[in-house]
């Protein structure tokens, strides 16, 4: 392996941009290619190959067959980034257990009093209404949002916004009388009930979890779960 | 991106440190092995490592190789599973098959 391959692949994975490092197994030649780009290599025209573009759709590596020729097709899917809303206690916690399992954390939170780097030290924080950082920072179906604030005017936005774009799960904080409340005001913002649906509330795994921590783990396996089972088309599990 | 525990980023931090570096990856399993395909383990010349492509069971015999690999600088495929007792010494417990690629980072 080159190291100028290692560091293309690296860039690539921490801009978030799926990438393949193909490696011909007979002699070691390898080429980078990342996905929308064309690339460079023994592979003409390599994002057209029908076994590249399967191990991009579906995220699994393998070797193909080029030609008589054995190839690793080694594909890297942007890592699973969180998106909480709310700087709260149970964000706290998250922000410890991200890192362990390998997901990105962005906390946002338009409630300076809470978004403040001392009580976020080393975490990715917006201290800024949702409206304004999804504009510039949008959410994406690699991306989990978990709205943990309990406040409608800070929530909601995310929320419609994370069923939008087809983030890969979408959980709100809150009892079901508040979630009952919360249905109402999505559907009248015109989200359709199967989108709605969508929504884990009351929000994580029903571990029994009653302190702000163990909701956070709460949150994050059940965020694991949705990943690890979401539907990929053309994935052969 | 999270670079903590993350293999290919420790790898490219330690050649960039000037260290001798072998990348070894899972290029193919059979029945149940405990990490799926293109998981790395990466080793330095000094025995240290990060990651991994078994639970635990086979990483011993890869380190080995891989400090062959690094001074020959040849890449090598290995195949661990039970029956490879007497090539190996090392099995994989959970009756599964893995084929390990190990190549030195240039």
């Amino acid at each position: 392996m080159r190291l100028d391959h290692l560091a293309e692949v690296n860039k690539a994975r921490a801009a978030r941009r799926a990438v393949i490092l193909a490696t011909r197994i007979e002699g070691g030649a390898a080429q980078v290619i990342v996905e929308g780009d064309v690339s460079q290599g023994f592979l003409s025209e390599a994002h057209l190959l029908p076994d590249v573009q399967a191990a991009f759709a579906s995220g699994k590596s393998a070797l193909a067959d080029f030609e008589g020729e054995a190839v690793f097709l080694n594909v890297h899917l942007p890592p699973p980034r969180i998106v909480a809303i709310g700087a709260v206690h149970i964000s706290q916690a998250l922000a410890r257990l991200a890192p362990i399992i390998g997901y990105d954390l962005t906390i946002i939170d338009p409630r300076t009093a809470f978004a403040t780097p001392e009580r976020f030290e080393g975490t990715d924080l917006v201290a800024d209404w949702p409206e304004d950082v999804l504009r510039t920072r949008p959410l994406d179906a690699y991306t989990a949002l978990a709205a943990v604030t309990h406040d409608p005017k800070i929530d909601d936005f995310a929320l419609a916004e994370a069923l939008r774009r087809g983030c890969f799960y979408v959980g709100a904080l809150g009892s079901r009388k508040t979630h009952a409340k919360r249905v109402e005001r999505l559907q009248a913002q015109g989200l359709t009930p199967e989108q709605i649906a969508r929504i884990r509330a009351p929000i994580g795994l029903d571990i029994g979890a009653a302190s702000p921590q163990e909701i956070a783990l709460a949150i994050v396996a059940e965020i694991v779960q949705a990943f690890r089972r979401r539907a990929i088309s053309g994935a052969g599990e | 991106m999270s670079a903590l525990l993350d293999p290919l980023m420790t790898a490219e931090r330690w050649r960039r440190d000037g260290r001798a570096v072998a990348v070894a990856t899972v290029l193919e399993t059979w029945g149940s092995a405990p990490r799926p395909v293109g998981s790395h383990l990466v080793i330095d010349g000094e025995g240290n490592f990060e990651g991994s492509v078994s639970g635990g069971c086979v990483e011993g015999a890869v380190i080995t190789e891989a400090m062959e690999v690094i001074s020959s600088g040849t890449g090598r495929l290995l195949e661990f599973g039970v029956a490879d007792e007497t090539a190996w010494r090392v099995g994989l417990s959970c009756g599964g098959r893995i084929r390990v690629y190990v190549e030195k980072l240039v």
